[in-house]
């Protein structure tokens, strides 16, 4: 076992003085250097970072949200939220917590990029409405985007968390009226980092922002902006019920032997093999859980645009031949798109939203701008079979 | 005449904004406006139904899971699906445990600050502190070495000069009556309650998956497997871990909320007089406890109440909902004055000012929620209502809670009809359920020990199996109130879907009458001592537990011409 920092260590001293108690103390830099993959070795660095002085100021922002993510922030453990808000940043603007109301929560906002310009994180929740001259979501009496646009400028980093955040998630599904995207397109040249999920799991958040703090820097992330570390692999690959898909053991039926057994979900329209996510290895809720744990499938909610191209979310996915080997469950993904172009008119709307999406933002997908680090395998949402899929069902739509 | 605009309304969920008229130091008259819109309605057409509850699931991350809840029963409805026992009894769990934690959360993380002076604690003595806490509870923190380190941990926090959170508020404010101890207690009792919520909603997780937004629904019943002996389904040992999670909720319930909002309360008396509002209650009851799908046998009932009647209870069909937009961003492409949600429309028409923006006087309409109507009558609902509502049906648990508050803080049943009122009336649905979950988790046991694992009816699960044409609805009690989704169904599809939620009800904007909803109302009387500091604004606000996400806009369009405009 690598060595941690002991109570005579000066650092724990501050952090005594913070109220931090020494078991919590080393299970918090225990925790973030397992989250972020680390040696134990490195849990003494991450703790000089995170008790450094002052606390880093966080701006969390909420546009066109519900504040599910909020709501996982709140959950989180090893560190506590109360470890997080109090001891280790320093949460200067966030709605749903803040005591202070209207102007004196907006000049809370104001003094921060003041005194700590190019010097804050900014975490961005929900997504940002562009149409109509960006009237669907104001604070203050000012839109969203020009606030995201004016916090962002001098920030040191941003996170978005949050399917919607990422590329503007359910409010951009199809028929959303409102032009909701994603931070990266508002902000395109920010050093930014995507945690998508709806929501996010927390203990991303604070591993990121663990890693940033001690190194300086996001964590090496996909093409699409998101963190190796969280979203690497896919869910199939990690699975508890993988040895049933292997097996041919499926649930066929809410409720019947299957799924008292707890075989695949596959047949009842898991997404595990099309999603890239660790919620099978991180859980939910102090690690109390993940939705294919407790019966459901997979919903696919990391990967873009996924109210619509997750969605039905009871279809299964097309079948691969004799799927039973890793190369499979990938053909399964490749395969997805092009399988969706079938002609229902559930589908239709989907297709109909990949086409109008694609127009509007060509090139500006929600990774275009986000720090790259090497590129992996990319999630199999392609645009070329969706065109094909857009052309025969948008006189369904229409 | 002074007008102000509080914007953003912060520790709610979503974004509100209040504009009120002062006059004397007394609000004269107020505007609620939501200043978000996402077009849920609009996304959920041409889906297939069996999907609907994961969209809309996502009106609010807050109060998650009710709208999951009131999806697959809106889709249960048109189906005419009944689901079985077990269903029913876990979905009670997770919506009982929902109202657990969420009313300990709304207390102190997001309305205690409108009561608690935090910078005054620093000025407690910790030994007397922890005497106050052990005269009101046997609570084990109550001791002077917990509260001398809560205080120098607020020190050190508050010495660092990043007051964070904490930065900014209306710190010193007259309007503060706790002693220093009581700040103090209430400060310790804010964190402690941090680590309680995360902990107690774990249920969620066992049941669901996660939370928030747990992933277990599934039109027909849950998708968890039942089956105490098998390590991959619900079984005995997360039984037991849920009725342990149980035992903890309750027992901060009983030892810590529920003292604290007696104690708080004792020194706010006033506010038994202030923030009345409209006065109509609005409870579509919940918590099925058979399967008949009867509210008479729901633990919460139903009914309606009028002009603060507790003597005649009224009835409620859900044909009696209506929404209007005459001052909503939105219009109603045939001019009709009101459309039951079946008929609804979500056509959304923005003609508010340019922003950036001060004010938003003298335009007629203000707000993105629409005005729900019951049978044309503006209503409050939430947990006022609900305990109303059980206390004029006669309801042995709420009757016997409600009179032993009312007789500890020394008031008549008419304090109830305010701002005090509603939190009183959160604290007591919160002990009432935190008291039921133990018993629904019982039968569920007891259930299970018979030998019925069914979890889902799955009989109309194929769509082809469904009539053509298909309508329904799916009413709840969310913990913000009456929560209704109505669904029309076309050919396998979604042809039309309307959701009015709690704080569309009580953040709804004036009708073509010019009636205020319910927020407007109730701040119309409320004093405000300082302009520029308008706590007791928020005290008002805050007391309904407001949720935006869902649906939020107040504002009224008479306004005087000369009035000061100052943002706040």
């Amino acid at each position: 076992m690598a060595r941690v920092a002991v109570p005579n260590d000066p650092l724990y001293q501050v952090l005594v003085k913070r109220g931090v108690s020494r078991r919590a103390f080393l299970k918090f830099s225990a925790a973030m250097a397992g989250a972020l993959a680390l040696p134990a070795s490195y849990a003494p660095t991450i703790a000089r970072a995170v008790a450094a002085a002052p606390r880093v100021p966080v701006i969390w922002l909420e546009g066109q949200d519900c504040a599910g993510n909020t709501e996982g922030f709140l959950r989180a453990s090893h560190p506590s939220v109360a470890e997080l808000v109090l001891d280790t940043l320093s949460v200067d603007y966030h709605e749903t917590i803040m005591t202070a109301s209207g102007a004196a929560a907006e000049a809370a906002r104001a003094q921060t990029m003041r005194d700590y310009k190019d010097g804050y994180i900014v975490v961005v929740e929900g997504s940002i409405p562009l149409a109509s001259d960006g009237i669907y979501c104001t604070i203050g009496g000012r839109t969203f985007k020009s606030i995201v646009e004016d916090v962002c400028r001098d920030a040191l980093a941003v996170i978005s968390v949050g399917s919607c955040a990422f590329d503007g998630g359910l409010p951009a599904a199809a028929g959303g009226p409102t032009g909701a995207t994603g931070v990266a397109r508002v902000v395109p040249d920010a050093t930014l980092i995507n945690l998508p999920g709806c929501p996010m799991n927390v203990q991303n958040l604070t591993a990121t922002i663990v890693h940033y703090l001690t190194f300086g820097s996001f964590p090496a992330t996909d093409t699409l902006g998101r963190p190796l570390f969280a979203y690497g692999q896919l869910i199939h690959d990690q699975c508890e019920r993988r040895a049933h898909f292997e097996a041919g053991r499926f649930v066929m039926a809410w409720g019947d032997e299957g799924a008292r057994k707890g075989y695949c979900l596959y047949k009842m329209g898991c997404k595990g093999p099309e999603t890239y996510a660790n919620c099978p290895t991180a859980r939910f809720n102090d690690g109390a859980s993940w939705p294919v744990k407790t019966g459901h499938g997979c919903v696919g909610c990391t990967m873009p645009n996924f109210w619509d191209q997750m969605s039905p979310f009871y279809r299964r996915l097309p079948t691969a031949p004799g799927f039973a080997s890793d190369v499979n469950a990938d053909a399964i993904g490749l395969g997805l798109v092009g399988a969706v172009a079938g002609l229902t008119a559930a589908h239709a709307v989907g297709s109909y939203v990949r086409k109008r999406r694609q127009g509007q933002e060509d090139g500006n997908g929600p990774g275009a701008a986000a720090e790259s680090g090497p590129p992996t395998a990319s999630p199999a949402v392609t645009s070329a079979p969706a065109d094909d899929a857009a052309a025969s069902a948008k006189g369904i739509q229409a | 005449m002074t007008r102000i605009a509080i914007d953003p309304i912060t520790r709610i969920e979503g974004h509100l904004r209040i504009e009120v008229e002062i006059e004397n130091g007394v609000v004269k008259d107020a505007w609620s406006s939501g200043t978000m819109f996402r077009g849920m309605e609009l996304i959920l057409k041409g889906r297939d139904p069996r999907d609907a509850w994961v969209f809309a699931q996502r009106a609010c991350g807050v109060c998650t899971t009710v709208h999951a809840l009131a999806s697959v029963r809106a889709v249960e409805s048109a189906l005419d699906i009944t689901v079985p026992k077990n269903a029913r009894l876990i979905r009670n769990l997770i919506a009982g445990i929902q109202y657990v934690q969420d009313h300990v959360i709304h207390f102190y993380h997001l309305h205690a600050l409108d009561w608690v002076d935090v910078v005054s604690a620093l000025s407690a003595d910790p030994r007397a502190t922890a005497e106050l806490a052990a005269s009101i509870s046997d609570w084990p923190t109550s001791s002077e070495a917990h509260y001398t380190a809560v205080q120098q941990k607020l020190k050190t926090f508050v010495d660092s000069g990043q007051l964070g959170p904490f930065a900014n508020g209306y710190w010193g404010h007259p309007a503060y009556k706790l002693p220093p101890e009581a700040n103090l207690m209430a400060v310790g009792h804010y964190l402690e309650a941090l680590d309680w919520q995360r902990d107690v909603i774990r249920v969620h997780a066992l049941l669901g998956g996660k939370n928030p937004h747990p992933q277990s629904y599934v039109v027909g019943g849950m998708a968890i497997g039942l089956d105490p002996n098998s390590p991959t389904a619900l079984n005995a040992r997360h039984l037991s871990e849920i009725a342990g999670l149980f035992a903890t909720a309750k027992d901060f319930v009983d030892r810590v909320y529920i003292p604290d909002v007696l104690a708080v309360a004792g020194f706010y008396k006033d506010w038994a007089g202030i923030g009345q509002g409209i006065g109509n209650y609005l409870a579509y009851g919940d918590f099925p406890e058979d399967e008949t799908g009867d509210p008479r046998g729901f633990y919460l009932p139903r009914g309606r109440i009028l002009g603060r009647d507790l003597s005649t209870i009224h009835p409620v069909e859900h044909t009696g909902v209506s929404e209007t937009v005459v001052h909503s961003w939105y219009e109603y492409p045939d001019g009709e004055a009101s459309k039951h949600p079946w008929d609804g429309v979500t056509s959304p028409k923005y003609d508010g000012p340019t922003p950036p923006f001060e004010s938003l006087e003298g335009h007629d309409k203000y707000s993105w929620l629409k005005a729900p109507r019951f049978e044309d009558e503006p209503m409050e609902v939430g947990p006022l209502a609900r305990m109303l509502v059980a206390y004029g049906s006669g309801h042995a648990d709420v009757k016997a809670a409600v009179d032993t508050v009312l007789a500890s803080l020394g008031v008549g049943a008419e304090a109830l009809f305010s701002t005090l009122g509603r939190i009183a009336a959160r604290a007591i649905e919160t002990q009432l359920l935190a008291a039921r979950l133990p018993v629904w988790l019982a039968e569920l046991e007891a259930n299970l020990k018979s030998g019925d694992l069914a979890i889902a009816d799955v009989t109309k699960w194929d769509p082809s199996s469904w009539p053509p044409d298909a309508q329904g609805w799916g009413m709840e009690e969310a913990p913000r109130g009456a929560l209704g989704h109505w669904v029309v169904i076309k050919d396998q599809t979604i042809e039309n879907y309307q959701l009015v939620v709690p704080s569309t009800w009580n953040g709804s904007p004036r009708d073509g009458q010019g009636r205020r909803g319910a927020w407007e109302e109730a701040l119309i009387g409320t004093p405000v001592a300082d302009p520029t500091m308008p706590v007791e604004v928020l005290r008002t606000v805050h007391s309904f537990d407001p949720c935006m996400a869902c649906a939020v806009h107040v504002f009224d369009p008479a306004g005087g011409s000369s009035v000061e405009i100052r943002v706040l």
